[in-house]
C-alpha cells in the first residue's frame, strides 16, 4: 500500500526535534513548514521532507513539519516514521 | 520614630524633584520578581513627568509595561547590562527611537562613579531597611542575599530612595548601605514575588551532551597549570556550568586542593564548595538561588561585594582582576573568539554582558563552554553577531566535539595537548559542526541601529542593528 490513508503524527516539539503531521491528500504534496531555524535552513528542510517522502513513495497527502531545529538525520526519521503511521502500519 | 519614611512613592518621587529628562536607576536583585520597577514607573507615569532615562543593572520580562513608557514617551532612554529575550524582542523590532546602551557589570558602576552617566534619583529596592535607610538584602519575605549591584546608584545618585516590604527598628544591623547615602525610605505592601526572585536549586545537567563538556572543562582546568592551592574560580548557573563545577569539586578533594575564593553570581552549588572546604570565602555580588541566601546570611566566610569590588574597570582595583579561571557562556563564537551574548543568531536580543567582559579581562583563563550547535545552529561562526566581549580576552573554547584553544596562549594550547585533551583548531571545529548542521544562511539585518554596546572601559564596541519583520 502506498497512500496515505489516515492521519498519523511523529516526534515531539522539544528544542531540536521536529513534529510531522501527515493526512490523506489529493493535490500531491502538500506542505506546511515552521521552524525556528526557517531563515537558516528553510529551503533545506523542505528538500529533505520531499526527498524522504519521494523515497517512501508517497504521491499525494497533506503534510505538516514544525521544526524546532532539528537536524536532517532527525527530519528523515520522523517524516518516514509519520508515512508508517499514515498507511497503517504502525 | 518616623525617621525618613515618607508615606507613598508618589511622595518620594516628587520630594526627589524628579523631572522631564532626567535619569533614574534600579538594581536587579530582584530578578524576575521585581516589582518596584514597575511600581515606580506607574507613578512617574500618573505624574505627568516625560522623556527619562531608565539607567538598570538589568531588565527582565517582568518589566515588559516598560514597553508601554516607551510607547508613551515616559521612557525615552535606556541603559542596561543585561536584557532578557521578551524585552529584547521588542527593541530589535525597534521599539525605541534612541538606541539602548549596553554596558557590562564592571562598566556600569565605573561610568556611574566617573560621571559619564549621572543618575538623578535612584530606586533601591531593599528587603529590610530602617527609618533612616541602613538597608540589607537578607532578611525578609523578598531576600535576595547580596545588593551588591545597587552600591554604585547608592554612592553616586544625587537622591536615593528605599523602597522597602520589611521596615524594621532602627537600627538595622548587618546592613548593605548604609542610612549616610539614603534621602528617602518608603514602606510597600510587596517589592517582590519571592519566586522570581530567588529560583529553587539548579539541577545539574544530566543531558550527555552537556556532561561531556563539563568533563572537558574540568580537565582545562585540571592541566591548566592553575588548579593550585589558592586557585580562584568563578562559574555560571546553567547546567554545564554547574556540571564542570561539580566535576572540579571532585578533582579539588582528591588533589586536596583549597582555593582562595570563589567569585559571581553565587549558586547553592558554590555554596557546597565553600562547605566541603574547596574554597576559603567566597565573594558574592549577587545570590541565584535560596541556599545562597541563606549562607550569605549565616556563615562569615561567604561576602558581600559591591559591583565596584566586583569589577570595576576604573577603582583601584577589582575582585576580577585576581580571579585565575572563569567559566563562561556563548550563543556565539567566531573564528577570532569573539563572543556574542548579547543576541541569538537571528539578531534578536536576548541577553548582555553581565559579568562576561569583566571576568574574561581580568582571568587568567576565561573559557566559554557551549555545545557545536543548539537547535541545528552552529556555535562557531566567521563573524558573530554582536561582539559581546572581544577575542583578545577569551582564552578557550571547549565543546563536546573538541577543545580549541586561542593562539594567544600559546602555554595552554601545548599543556592541553601534553595531557592528551581533544585539541583542534577552531576552524576544523566549526567544520566539524557545519558537516552535522548544514552551513547555515546568513540572516538578513534590519538597517536600524537598535542598541550601542559599550565596553567595560566606556568605549563603543559594537552597534547592535533591528530585525526585519518575520514573514
Amino acid at each position: 500500500m502506498t497512500e496515505i490513508v489516515r492521519s498519523a503524527s511523529a516526534g515531539t516539539m522539544e528544542s531540536s526535534d521536529v513534529y510531522v503531521e501527515i493526512e490523506p491528500g489529493q493535490a500531491g504534496i502538500e506542505l506546511r513548514l515552521e521552524s525556528v531555524v526557517k531563515g537558516q535552513f528553510g529551503p533545506a528542510i523542505e528538500e529533505v521532507v520531499r526527498e524522504v517522502l519521494d523515497q517512501c513513495g508517497v504521491e499525494n497527502a497533506k503534510v505538516s513539519v514544525r521544526d524546532r531545529g532539528a537536524l536532517d538525520c532527525v527530519i528523515r526519521s520522523r517524516v518516514e516514521t509519520a508515512v508508517k503511521r499514515g498507511r497503517g502500519n504502525t | 520614630m518616623n525617621g525618613k519614611v515618607v508615606k507613598s512613592i508618589r511622595e518620594a518621587i516628587s520630594l526627589a524633584g524628579l523631572k522631564d529628562g532626567m535619569t533614574i536607576s534600579f538594581h536587579h536583585h530582584l530578578r524576575n520578581g521585581d516589582y518596584v520597577l514597575n511600581l515606580v514607573m506607574e507613578e512617574v507615569a500618573r505624574l505627568g513627568i516625560r522623556d527619562l532615562t531608565v539607567n538598570a543593572s538589568s531588565l527582565f520580562d517582568i518589566h515588559l509595561p516598560l514597553l508601554d513608557h516607551i510607547q508613551s514617551h515616559v521612557v525615552t532612554g535606556i541603559q542596561t547590562d543585561y536584557m532578557s529575550a521578551a524585552l529584547g524582542r521588542e527593541i530589535s523590532r525597534g521599539a525605541m527611537e534612541k538606541p539602548v546602551q549596553f554596558r557590562t557589570h564592571g562598566g556600569r558602576p565605573s561610568d556611574i562613579a566617573l560621571g559619564r552617566t549621572p543618575i538623578d534619583v535612584a530606586f533601591i529596592a531593599a528587603p529590610a531597611a530602617d527609618p533612616m535607610g541602613n538597608c540589607s538584602g537578607k532578611y525578609g519575605k523578598s531576600a535576595c542575599g547580596s545588593l551588591g549591584y545597587a552600591y554604585p546608584d547608592a554612592m553616586y545618585a544625587k537622591k536615593v530612595v528605599v523602597i522597602t516590604d520589611n521596615l524594621v527598628d532602627y537600627p538595622l544591623l548587618d546592613w548593605s548601605i548604609p542610612e549616610s547615602y539614603v534621602d528617602y525610605v518608603v514602606c510597600v505592601e510587596e517589592i517582590g514575588n519571592p519566586k522570581g526572585i530567588v529560583s529553587g536549586t539548579t539541577q545539574i545537567t544530566r543531558d550527555p551532551v552537556g556532561l561531556v563538556m563539563a568533563q572537558n572543562a574540568a580537565k582545562v582546568i585540571q592541566y591548566s597549570g592553575l588548579l593550585k592551592e589558592g586557585f580562584s574560580f568563578q562559574t555560571g548557573a546553567g547546567g554545564a556550568s554547574l556540571a564542570a563545577a561539580k566535576f572540579l569539586k571532585d578533582i579539588m578533594l582528591r588533589q586536596q586542593i583549597q582555593g582562595s575564593f570563589g567569585l559571581g553570581g553565587i549558586t547553592g552549588y558554590m555554596v557546597d564548595m565553600l562547605q566541603a572546604g574547596c574554597f576559603r570565602s567566597l565573594l558574592d555580588v549577587q545570590c541565584f538561588d535560596l541556599k545562597a541566601v541563606e549562607s550569605i546570611r549565616t556563615d562569615p566566610r561567604h561576602q558581600e561585594i559591591s559591583a565596584m569590588h566586583y569589577a570595576s574597570p576604573s577603582h583601584r582595583s577589582a575582585v576580577v582582576d585576581s580571579l585565575d579561571v572563569v567559566i563562561l557562556g556563548a550563543t556565539e563564537i567566531d573564528t577570532d573568539f569573539n563572543v556574542n551574548v548579547h543576541t541569538d543568531s537571528s539578531g534578536c536580543i536576548m541577553g548582555g554582558s553581565g559579568g562576561h567582559s569583566d571576568t574574561a579581562a581580568g582571568a587568567k583563563l576565561a573559557m566559554i563552554i557551549a555545545p557545536m550547535f543548539r537547535a541545528r545552529l552552529p556555535i562557531v561562526t566567521d563573524h558573530v553577531t554582536c561582539v559581546s566581549t572581544p577575542g583578545k580576552d577569551i582564552d578557550v573554547l571547549v565543546t563536546q566535539g573538541g577543545i580549541a584553544v586561542n593562539e594567544k596562549n600559546r602555554e595552554l594550547k601545548e599543556r592541553l595537548t601534553a595531557a592528551g585533551l581533544p585539541v583542534l583548531d577552531i576552524h576544523e571545529l566549526k567544520e566539524k559542526a557545519e558537516r552535522i548542521t548544514g552551513k547555515p544562511r546568513k540572516m538578513p539585518r534590519g538597517e536600524r541601529t537598535v542598541a550601542e554596546v559599550i565596553s567595560r572601559e566606556g568605549t563603543l564596541q559594537d552597534v547592535i542593528y533591528s530585525v526585519p519583520d518575520q514573514d
